[in-house]
């Protein structure tokens, strides 16, 4: 980052109407950053399923607007107390340490439910199958389905199947669909945020999208990470409990990895986070992989931990309630909530610096030098 | 991490912050430019900005080797990428970078076969799978990443994989060094070096830089605690009025550079007789193209490119922000024509270009500054 307009002595300070041109200038960044994204592209491209500005663009920009939904979040709650949401499911390869699509499907949709403080009730499924998608294949995942769903405490209660031409879906593609009741403790909202208000996270970074870059085999590098897949219920359970009204708002850190949950709050509550990187937990062997293809943990997708933002009061149970429950060990406090400067993330790095955690433009891309 | 954690102390850089404060003639100001993408991104990393004190400033050089890429030879491999039957390979972040219409990665949307790779011997695999397609590796890079690009283009050469194609866009850091220290209006007290390229190169060919333009060169590493000393370093040379070429990566950087490398190069490549830069221009003897022994791997010569000259927008004034003469929010299409969605010039490419930065944090830079 460049110092240009920052302190520095002022013996060749500029004349007023210089420092009055910079003012404008920020200014009309500011009103750009702040209008809502506009869909503008000519064509998808893969940028626009990130999770950064683009997949926000065709979010904001193209589908809210046209439904005329005005808060987005993991579930939408609905009347009678009942949440509700889908998910799409298009990995490759579809087994990976640690886990499979089968089972990113029903704790996919089952996270984004505990996200609205929702008690999953029940699921429905829908695959598309490739032809030639050998049955043994089929038949793991279907397994896998039903062990990932009786862990959770859900039910699969309906469901559609269709098949595609070879070349089509990567083997199978999975949507799941999730309704879950709202739970009476839940009092969880993005407007809920305020200054002051700790920011927890449930475990280490970092590991699925890690696991599914060596599963490709693109980097012939021998460590074995594995997929961090699960059911978060049970842990924000175990937050609902500890802190019940102070647990202000919950995202699971899926696609785009946290950075992209904290910009994303940050922007749509209007408060700034601070980040304390040397808090932030990162598995040792995701630590050397990121270092290697020059990738932030924080940007790397997780499928079973969450962001939680709590009142600093019930912060210490809180934390202390996540690691106590399942695949919550090393969960910790790594930031908190301020006031300025409006809907940026800001890190502390362990260097003793600072800098901005800023929204992925597109794919995290290994940079060359 | 082994090797790596050492050099990210933040107890050392504390300290090391504070011989550098305690170096500073108060009232003076200083403006050090990294040449290097690789320290650019360090800075902004790690945050080395916040431990220098105000009057030290940093300005981002030319040596982010994707950035420099202008818009006509992203043009030209798109019409590559395009051509029937053809597998398009390059680095990741090369895959964004905007032609005059559009980027690799939207002519991988309209249906070219664009794929990412992390080497050469990626793409050379990929030619061995796919034999009765072409397969072009996209080359960029200094000295750096040219040796691996060389020894590929052997491999393929001596296992006869006929359809292995290279375009090569490599670049050599010393005439770009050399046009920036021409420019009459350059505002600059000293260089950080490159460290990556120095690996290849050596630190000699910085020796010009002292001797004919009287400013000094550290050559450094890219951990935080090296960009420090580097920076120390420097001011302790222009404290004592010592102006030369100095190493502080000499736990990987020969003096003399690695001679085998170098060898390579020559054999692989010969200078184009100039090569036009994002921003900078056309620099005389400053790109490498395949040499004649390499002639049937070039995929410039196997297919014919539009090879257009896209100019910069007039309006785009890259070239005084390199050169350190204009702040980036002083150029006419900073924030309003140029954004970081849509960039217009070099440094607004890369999130670590000069006015990308400044776009995205420059509000928040001047607070900093207050506090």
């Amino acid at each position: 980052m460049n110092r240009v307009s920052s302190s520095g002595p002022r013996k060749l300070g500029p004349p007023a109407d210089v420092t009055s041109r910079e003012q404008k200038i920020l200014g009309i960044i500011e009103t750009a950053r702040a209008k809502r994204a506009k869909f503008r592209d000519a064509q998808v491209t893969m940028a626009h399923g990130a999770g950064g500005k683009a997949t926000q663009s065709l979010i904001e920009g193209l589908l809210a607007p046209a439904f005329g939904m005005a808060e987005l979040a993991d579930a939408a709650v609905v009347d009678g107390g009942f949440a509700l949401t889908t998910d799409s499911f298009v990995v490759k390869p579809l087994r990976f340490p640690g886990g499979s699509i089968g089972e990113l499907a029903v704790n996919g949709t089952v996270n984004d439910l505990a996200m609205a403080g929702a008690r999953p009730l029940a699921l429905t499924l829908s695959l598309i199958l490739e032809e030639g998608l050998p049955a043994d294949e089929l038949k793991a995942e279907v397994a896998a389905i039903a062990a990932a769903a009786e862990a959770a405490d859900v039910r699969i209660v309906g469901g559609d199947t269709k098949v595609v031409e070879r070349g089509h879906a990567d083997g199978m593609y999975v949507c799941t669909t999730g309704l879950g009741r709202v739970d009476e403790r839940a009092r969880l909202s993005p407007a809920a945020l305020r200054p002051g208000d700790r920011i927890l996270l449930s475990g280490r970074v970092g590991d699925h999208g890690t696991a599914i870059m060596l599963a490709r085999g693109e980097f012939e590098l021998g460590a074995t990470i594995e997929s961090d897949t699960r059911s978060l219920w049970p842990a924000v359970d175990a937050l609902l409990d500890a802190a019940g009204p102070q647990l202000r708002c919950l995202r699971d850190a899926t696609r785009g990895g946290a950075a992209s949950v904290l910009n994303e709050l940050a922007r749509s509550s209007n408060v700034a986070m601070v980040v304390r990187e040397r808090d932030v937990p990162v598995h040792p062997a995701v630590a050397g992989a990121a270092e290697l293809l020059g990738i932030d943990p924080m940007y790397v997708a997780n499928e079973g931990k969450l962001v939680a933002f709590v009142a600093p009061e019930a912060a210490d149970a809180a934390l202390a309630a996540l690691r106590a429950a399942t695949g919550g060990e090393d969960a910790a406090e790594i930031g908190e909530v301020r006031t300025e400067p409006p809907g940026m993330v800001l890190v502390e790095t362990a260097f003793g610096g600072r800098r901005v955690m800023d929204q992925l433009v597109g794919d995290p891309l290994p940079r060359i030098c | 991490m082994r090797y790596v954690d050492e050099f990210r102390d933040a107890e050392l850089g504390r300290a090391l912050a504070g011989e550098i404060l305690a170096a500073v003639e108060p009232g003076r100001h200083y403006k050090l430019m990294e040449v290097c993408g690789g320290h650019t991104h360090s800075i902004y990393k790690y945050g080395i900005d916040d431990l220098l004190p105000g009057n030290v400033e940093l300005v981002h050089g030319p040596g982010c080797p994707v950035c420099v890429i202008p818009m006509g030879r992203v043009d030209d491999g798109i019409a590559i990428a395009h051509e029937p039957g053809v597998i398009f390979t390059c680095f990741g972040d090369m895959l964004r970078i905007p032609g005059s219409d559009g980027s690799l990665q939207d002519a991988r949307a309209q249906g070219a076969d664009v794929r990412m790779v992390y080497s050469p011997l990626d793409a050379l695999r990929i030619a061995k799978a796919n034999p009765d397609r072409d397969v072009v590796f996209f080359a960029i890079g200094f000295e750096t990443t040219a040796p691996s690009t060389a020894l590929t283009l052997k491999r393929a050469k001596a296992e006869g994989v006929g359809n292995f194609l290279v375009m090569s866009n490599h670049v050599t850091i010393v005439p770009p060094l050399r046009a920036l220290l021409d420019s009459p209006d350059l505002r600059l007290d000293g260089f950080i070096g490159p460290g990556h390229v120095s690996t290849v190169v050596g630190a000699r060919p910085f020796e010009f830089i002292p001797a004919r333009y009287g400013k000094p060169i550290v050559v450094a590493g890219f951990e935080p605690l090296d960009v420090l000393q580097a920076v120390r370093m420097i001011l302790a040379q222009l404290a004592e009025g010592r102006c030369e070429v100095e190493n502080q990566y000499t736990r990987v950087v020969p003096y003399e550079g690695n001679r085998r490398a170098l060898e390579v190069l020559a054999e692989v490549f010969v200078l184009r007789p100039h090569f036009e830069w994002r921003g900078m221009g056309f620099i005389s003897q400053s790109g490498l193209a395949l040499s004649d022994a390499y002639a049937d791997f070039d995929a410039e010569l196997r297919y014919s490119v539009p090879g257009v000259r896209v100019a910069d927008p007039k309006a785009c004034q890259c070239g005084e922000v390199l050169k350190g003469v204009i702040k980036p929010w002083e150029c006419k299409v900073f924030g309003t024509a140029c954004t970081p969605e849509r960039p217009i010039g070099t440094c607004m490419v890369s999130s670590e270009g000069a006015c990308a930065a400044y776009y995205n944090f420059g509000r928040f830079a001047r607070e900093r500054a207050v506090v």
